[in-house]
């Protein structure tokens, strides 16, 4: 390879990051106001970049060893890019219709989308972090984006605050760990605590940057922030939030776990383990005395963020297979429950309570159904697809070893499916309240559609798991 | 005894170190035992960053590998970024709260 050949593994980003400045001068330029459209480019840049990462090559290096794919980074970002793809259509139906639209809203969420490719492509300390701050500085204006309202801003400058914080974690024990292992590649690390005689330094930079990327993840004990910002972000940007960068985050957890620092997987496993526990339990126990639905969701996504850290604890190919396909179920329940949190709209207003849904079921049958299949499904119960999830997960940790994770997982989601079924009685069972406006066209169908592939993939998962098998597989040929 | 003295007064690798590994406290303490201002959170921020910065370069040096200092000026230039968003994040909510003090931020609970 010569030229601008040596750029190929990377051309799903270039081409995102040139389109990216393009779009922002048209929304410049344009006289009045472009949302909609630059939406629409948006996603079409990110399909885009989805098929140049599928047809591209499939295991290379570039730009001096700082930049990897393989079929584990490919199977992430299209992942990735789907969920980002779907919530942007989310966010921008919702910004056009509470008059907050500004052309740089998918021109900020597409940046993000960008650090996101590149933390999940990293194979370097130094790209880790780059792409995890263009990431997360991205995510802290969109969180502030409706600047006008209160709420919005104080999640704004809660989730700088602490995204902050885990960003200098994680820069302290990348420091450490470049220091004592003499090296910031990740293939250098690994050798480095191989053949190196004293990996103390390198441990405590491990744990340093374990608890910046758990709390990028929001896992238990680094969770803090994840109600009140969930909260008070915009619905819209909240499922953007709950999807993308966990998504990212994860995958990036994975591969810096099972990468540079898998030579040290007894002392980091304690380390995940424990976190694992603790969000699988919190995330069920707090959700219960909840009444606001986007803090509800914020505590499922810490639980759910428990149950596929499993996947990680695991450490082997398994264990990748049953985090990605978890990942994906999560993607696709988290779209379809977003979609009907906003659709929780009377007269134009937007409700947020639980108690908001009482007799959906009579009111609006429709979204009742869909909302009643993915609390199901969140909840994993079989026949639907969340059941699967779960399944791959478990499997993988008990054919490892790890009973008591596998049994403390289930009695987490049997405390878990408490919450997800009340929603089921309120709708179901409750006396009927206001009825909600017609959700519009695209919610509509991100609702229905993503209810339906809950049962589908619940019949025909092999496609995706196959996938995600030979994902897996790439991430541990080294 | 010049023997005895010449060590003691080397600044050596663990000096840099220690420096570092105190302003990163300070840096995290001033965010969480800060009672008062959103600006002096920022600052805590900045120096947790800049400790992170000492600590590359030492590094760097010690090894005599150039990467730390490659290092740190990426992190020099993601920290003005971080510094210029947070800056605007904080503007926009005083624009709403009419305050920037800590215990101001509590519309929500947590």
């Amino acid at each position: 390879m010569s030229g601008l050949d040596t750029l190929a593994p990377a051309y799903p980003e270039i081409f995102m990051s040139i389109s990216a400045l393009v779009l922002l001068m048209l929304g410049v330029f344009r006289s009045k106001d472009s949302t909609v459209l630059l939406t629409w480019l948006t996603v079409a840049v990110m399909a885009g970049a989805a098929f140049l990462a599928v047809t591209g090559i499939d295991e290379a290096r570039t730009f001096h060893n700082l930049f990897v794919t393989n079929a584990f980074t490919i199977f992430a970002k299209v992942m990735m890019l789907v969920g980002a793809g779907l919530t942007l259509l989310l966010i921008s139906d919702w910004a056009v219709g509470e008059k907050v639209a500004r052309f740089e809203l998918p021109i900020i969420v597409l940046f993000a989308v960008i650090g996101m490719m590149l933390m999940i492509s990293a194979n370097d300390l130094i790209s880790l972090y780059v792409g995890l701050e263009l990431q997360s500085l991205s995510l802290y204006v969109l969180a502030a984006f409706h600047r006008d309202n209160i709420r919005a801003t104080e999640a704004g400058v809660k989730y700088f605050v602490l995204g902050a914080l885990a960003s200098g974690l994680l820069l302290y024990g990348s420091s450490l760990v470049y220091g004592y292992a003499g090296t910031t590649t990740f293939e250098s690390i690994a050798t480095a605590i191989e053949n190196g005689p004293n990996t103390t330094g390198i441990i405590v930079g491990i744990v340093f940057v374990i608890s910046g990327l758990a709390f990028k993840v929001s896992a238990v004990p680094f969770h803090m922030w994840t109600p009140d910002v969930y909260e008070g972000a915009p619905t819209p940007i909240t499922a953007f939030f709950s999807i993308a960068p966990k998504i990212a985050g994860l995958c990036l957890f994975m591969r810096v776990l099972a990468g540079p620092f898998e030579p040290l997987i007894e002392q980091w496993q304690q380390v995940i383990i424990l976190i694992s526990i603790l969000s699988m339990i919190w995330g069920s126990v707090a959700a219960i005395a909840q009444k606001n639905v986007k803090r509800l969701m914020a505590y499922s996504s810490i639980g759910h963020v428990g149950y596929a850290l499993i996947g990680l604890v695991v450490g082997n190919e398994e264990g990748a297979r049953g985090l990605l396909f978890y990942l994906l179920i999560y993607l696709v329940m988290n779209v379809g429950t977003f979609a009907v949190i906003l659709s929780m709209r009377v007269k134009g207003k937007y409700l947020e309570d639980i108690s908001d849904l009482s007799g959906l079921a009579k009111t609006r049958p429709g979204m009742a159904m869909a909302l009643a299949i993915l609390m199901f499904s969140m909840a994993g119960i079989p026949p639907m697809a969340g059941f699967l999830g779960k399944f791959y997960i478990f499997v993988a940790a008990v054919n490892a070893g790890f009973y008591s994770l596998a049994i403390v997982g289930l009695l987490a989601s049997v405390i878990g499916a408490y919450y997800y079924l009340r929603l089921i009685k309120i709708m179901y069972f409750d006396a009927p309240g206001a009825a909600f406006d017609a959700p519009s066209l695209t919610t509509g169908i991100i609702m229905a559609g993503s209810s339906v592939l809950m049962i589908v993939l619940f019949v025909v998962p092999a496609p995706l798991v196959n996938g995600a098998q030979a994902a897996a597989r790439a991430l541990f040929l080294g | 005894m010049s023997e005895a003295e010449a060590p003691a007064l080397a600044v050596g690798l663990s000096h840099y170190l220690t420096v570092s590994a105190i302003l990163f406290t300070l840096g995290i303490f001033g965010i969480f035992l800060n009672r008062k201002n959103l600006i002096v959170i920022m600052m805590s921020i900045e120096l947790m960053l800049l400790a992170v910065n000492i600590n590359l370069v030492a590094f760097s040096s010690f090894l005599g590998d150039l990467v730390g200092q490659v290092f740190t000026m990426l992190v020099l230039t993601v920290a003005a970024a971080e510094a210029a968003i947070g800056l605007a994040i904080v503007v926009v909510f005083y624009r709403n709260r009419r305050s920037i003090e800590v215990e101001d931020i509590n519309q929500m609970k947590g």
